[in-house]
């Protein structure tokens, strides 16, 4: 079967891989790169669980194909932590309670860490905007919500 | 067979490309790759093309064309499209609106869409390399379409004359109960001068409510006005069913929700 | 947060340090470095992708089924039909000694249900088992199929399951669950007003994020690891045992960290496939439900019909209750039979109603089989029940929640399956809810307690 070549830089490392023709960023990642912190939750575009965050964009790694990344910057929800110190987002998740069964939660993070990136201080319904394609099936958005407005506050006090 | 990606410079190589068997062209991957996902081994060559004019936004003496690959969070965003940047963020969630062509949205079957409809009501016309084609007639035919859509064309509407609502259970981002696109004129004494309104999730693809734009002509937007029209909303239709909602229940509300927006 | 002591403060120590408290959850600081480890995060080289054909109708003969294109496609390792596993009828309660044994790992002969598993494709990958799986061709001779559990229970419906041979289960007490207590006639005759409603509801889909599946190494030396997300491990490993007619001292079950299950994981699908396949190829299989498969396919909370007829007093006292519930089990039993009994049980209600008469039926339909979810055979009566206690309530121009003081359970109360009472707080709830809501109740009713005066 034929391999074709990706390149990518992942949380700051350079990654070279084969994959399978077709295959999905998602499944690269996690099946080939080893990480597994994008999740499968639908493959069909609906969960966000498998979002994760190309060139500074929020896509969902199910729906894109590996091969269209050659040369893309990506960040995953396992690269935010630097020299084991939390994120302010990790934190604020941890803090508030934020997450349940977890299985979201990177995806969560991701859709975040994009909205915090252009918007530091955002309203609460840009919150919940920017975390609209991330579904919560144990029902904590409300926790999902305040954390990433937590973080937001933590980021705003740490600016000043 | 294993699936494969095909990449072109040129639209001309990639429909080239096309003609093979198992061949699906890839936009931004919403519908192509979501189906291989789930097992649809139809779908055997992916096939795009990277030609950056594919994805150019132009207006020009109140024209305007997108290039088919314009994602809906290009469209949301630009400044000059900000009329239509609410019937772009009905599509998806961010990352969806990240990935999702212009493009692919003129294929992707109810309940999805929704920027189509808006297209529909826009008149807009679909550009291929072997021409153009009315947006009408395009969707019509579009399950045997093989010519890879290079842009859409409309005039930009006058502010305040295009109106757009998109019907979902969860908010703020959830799949049409249904969607409605109006582009409505009005003469100096406001009565209505031209209307198209266009349907989502009212039949397996966007669909025009000839009968309700023709009960409007020299009518006022108040009850008594618009009332022929919401009783003529659903001639012609054929809602879908689905997980979201029976076809039964997208007739009932169909009027309801044309009326608020005829109003409102 | 606050907590509230002055409730039973005489029959509880007051020594609770943690309860009231937020403690960080041990298993956060996974979640939120994507460090947890889901059974799908494991991967293993040479690992085979199971995917299943299943059933396209809702009931019908399978006259044949030929694998043998499915065989030669490219990539296809192994194709597994009910012949090849070892205790291919079986049912999950068995146990705890409720059979019969009613339903197919690999279907056998005949589909009960759209979306039955029929015939199972490991191969090197997900496309290759998913081409495989369009090239098995079974022939099928379609049946009637009966969707409608009053429809299934008249004589001369077409028969869902052969192992049970009638379209309910028969418990030891017949063909339903029966609680009585009092004589309800009397009850009846005795009431100011009588009120019968019926209440329904339609299956609902857990929908967890994460679907079910199921990741399986062989250890080379003839034991099994299965990485899992079962909300049920050793109940899951059990029936493995059985249905695999292997040791449990061969099965090593790997789980404990589940993406969302809502009682949606408990019912022994995947695993003792995966692994009997892992068996027969000496390679790790991985077996994971599709979205649609997660929607289409996993049980489902049953659907449930509950008829309640009531008598009661112009002052408020129910003196008659009977209720006949019917609990959708789908073509097969799974936890079904154990729901519909919970219901029995349930029925009265949290109040003490002298006159109680209960009957609950678990039919089987061609629909998908139906089993846990939080609360089964409870819910839905709840909700009937409360619905059907405000209805009373306006019939008898009182208010709802004095409605309910006058009838609620207290301590020592004997209840209709004749237990008696013991550690009732539905009064307090009632009382603090009241509270919180500003909902007025009269005085004497926020003056009573779940503890009775002698008793």
């Amino acid at each position: 079967m034929a391999k074709v070549p990706v390149q990518f830089t992942l949380n700051g490392s350079e990654k070279a891989e084969f994959v399978d023709g077709g295959t999905t960023l998602l499944n690269a990642l996690r099946d080939k790169i080893g990480d597994t912190s994008p999740k499968g939750g639908c493959h069909q575009g609906t969960c966000g669980a498998c979002s994760v965050i190309v060139d500074g964009e929020l896509r969902l790694s199910c729906l894109t194909l590996a091969e269209t990344c050659n040369g893309a910057t990506i960040t995953t929800t396992s690269g935010l932590a630097e020299g084991g110190v939390l994120h302010p987002l990790q934190r604020a998740f941890l803090d508030t309670f934020a997450s349940q069964c977890g299985f979201c939660t990177p995806g969560m993070i991701m859709a975040a860490k994009v909205l915090l990136d252009h918007t530091p201080n955002p309203s609460r319904d840009e919150v919940v905007e920017a975390l609209s394609g991330n579904i919560c099936r144990c029902t904590g958005y409300e926790p999902i919500i305040q954390a990433v407005l937590t973080a937001a506050r933590a980021n705003s006090q740490n600016a000043a | 067979m294993a699936l494969a990606l095909q990449t072109f410079t040129t639209v001309k190589d990639a429909n080239a490309a096309l003609t093979a068997a198992g061949s699906r062209y890839l936009g931004g991957g919403t519908l192509v790759v979501r189906a291989a996902n789930e097992g649809d081994i139809s779908v055997a060559t992916l096939v795009r093309a990277t030609d950056p004019a594919l994805s150019t936004i132009a207006l020009s003496g109140g024209k305007v064309r997108i290039g088919a690959s314009a994602t809906m969070a290009e469209i949301a965003l630009h400044p000059e499209l900000g009329t239509l940047a609410k019937a772009a963020r009905a599509v998806g969630g961010p990352a969806i609106r990240n990935m999702a062509t212009v493009g692919g949205n003129l294929f992707a079957p109810s309940p999805y869409g929704d920027f189509a409809v808006a297209l529909l009501a826009l008149d807009a016309t679909v550009g291929t390399d072997d021409g153009d084609t009315p947006i009408e007639t395009f969707l019509a035919g579009r399950d045997n379409s093989r010519a890879i859509v290079t842009s859409v064309s409309f005039m930009l509407p006058r502010a305040g004359s295009f109106r757009f609502l998109k019907v979902s259970r969860v908010k703020p981002k959830g799949v049409s109960v249904l969607s409605i696109a109006i582009v409505l004129e009005q003469a100096g004494n406001g009565t209505v001068s031209s209307a198209r309104i266009a349907l989502g999730c009212m039949a397996d693809r966007p669909v025009r409510a000839r009968a309700a734009e023709n009960a409007l002509l020299g009518k006022t937007l108040d009850q008594d006005g618009i009332a022929a029209a919401l009783a003529a909303a659903t001639e012609g239709t054929a809602p879908i069913t689905d997980p979201i909602a029976s076809a039964w229940y997208r007739a009932e509300v169909l009027p309801v929700h044309l009326g608020r927006l005829l109003l409102g | 947060m606050e907590l509230r002591k002055s409730y039973f403060a005489d029959v509880r120590k007051d020594d609770l340090h943690e309860i009231g408290q937020a403690r960080p959850r041990s298993d956060s600081p996974g979640h939120v470095t994507g460090k947890t480890t889901f059974f799908a995060d494991r991967n293993f080289p040479g690992m085979l992708h199971l995917k299943m054909v299943r059933s396209p109708h809702h009931h019908a003969r399978i006259r044949s089924i030929d694998t043998s294109e499915a065989e030669k496609h490219p990539g296809v390792v192994k194709v597994l039909t009910a012949k090849d596993v070892p205790h291919n009828v079986y049912t999950i309660l068995i146990l705890i000694q409720i059979g019969p044994e009613d339903e197919t790992v690999l279907a056998d002969g005949k589909v009960r249900w759209k979306g039955e598993a029929v015939v199972a494709v490991l191969a090197e990958t997900e496309r290759a088992a998913q081409e495989a799986a369009a090239k098995v061709k079974v022939d099928y001779e379609v049946l009637p199929a009966v969707f409608d559990m009053e429809e299934a229970l008249k004589p001369g419906a077409p028969i869902v399951n052969e192992y049970h041979g009638q379209n309910y289960y028969l418990y030891d007490s017949g063909e339903c669950r029966k609680v009585r207590f009092g004589d309800v006639e009397a009850g009846f005759a005795e009431a100011d007003h009588v009120l019968e409603q019926s209440y329904q509801s339609s299956p609902i889909e857990h929908a967890p994020t994460e679907t079910t599946g199921c990741v399986v190494a062989p250890e080379g030396n003839d034991r099994f690891t299965c990485y899992t997300n079962t909300q049920a491990m050793f109940f899951t490993l059990d029936n493995t045992s059985i249905i695999l007619q292997m040791p449990g001292s061969k099965l090593h079950f790997v789980g404990g960290t589940v993406g969302g299950g809502f009682g949606g994981k408990v019912d022994v699908i995947v695993e003792p496939i995966a692994i009997l396949g892992a068996k027969l190829t000496g390679r790790p299989v991985c077996f994971i439900y599709s979205r649609e498969e997660e929607m289409q396919i996993s049980s489902p909370r049953a659907a449930e019909k509950v008829v309640i007829k009531d008598g009661v007093m112009k002052d408020g006292r129910i003196v008659a209750r009977k209720v006949t519930g019917y609990t959708d089990a789908g073509a097969y039993s799974r936890h079904s039979p154990y729901g519909a009994q919970k219901g029995a049980g349930h029925y009265p209600g949290p109040y003490t109603i002298p006159n109680v008469w209960i009957d609950t039926y678990c039919v089987y339909t061609n629909r998908t089989p139906s089993s846990a979810m939080r609360g089964f055979g409870v819910t839905i009566g709840d909700f009937a029940l409360e619905v059907q206690m405000d209805k009373l309530a306006r019939l008898i121009a009182m208010d709802p929640l004095e409605f309910r003081f006058i009838n609620a359970y207290r301590d020592g109360d004997m209840k209709a399956h004749r237990q008696p009472t013991e550690g009732a707080a539905l009064i307090e709830c009632m009382q603090e809810a009241a509270r919180a809501a500003n909902w007025p109740v009269a005085e004497k009713y926020m003056a009573m307690s779940s503890y009775k005066k002698g008793a």
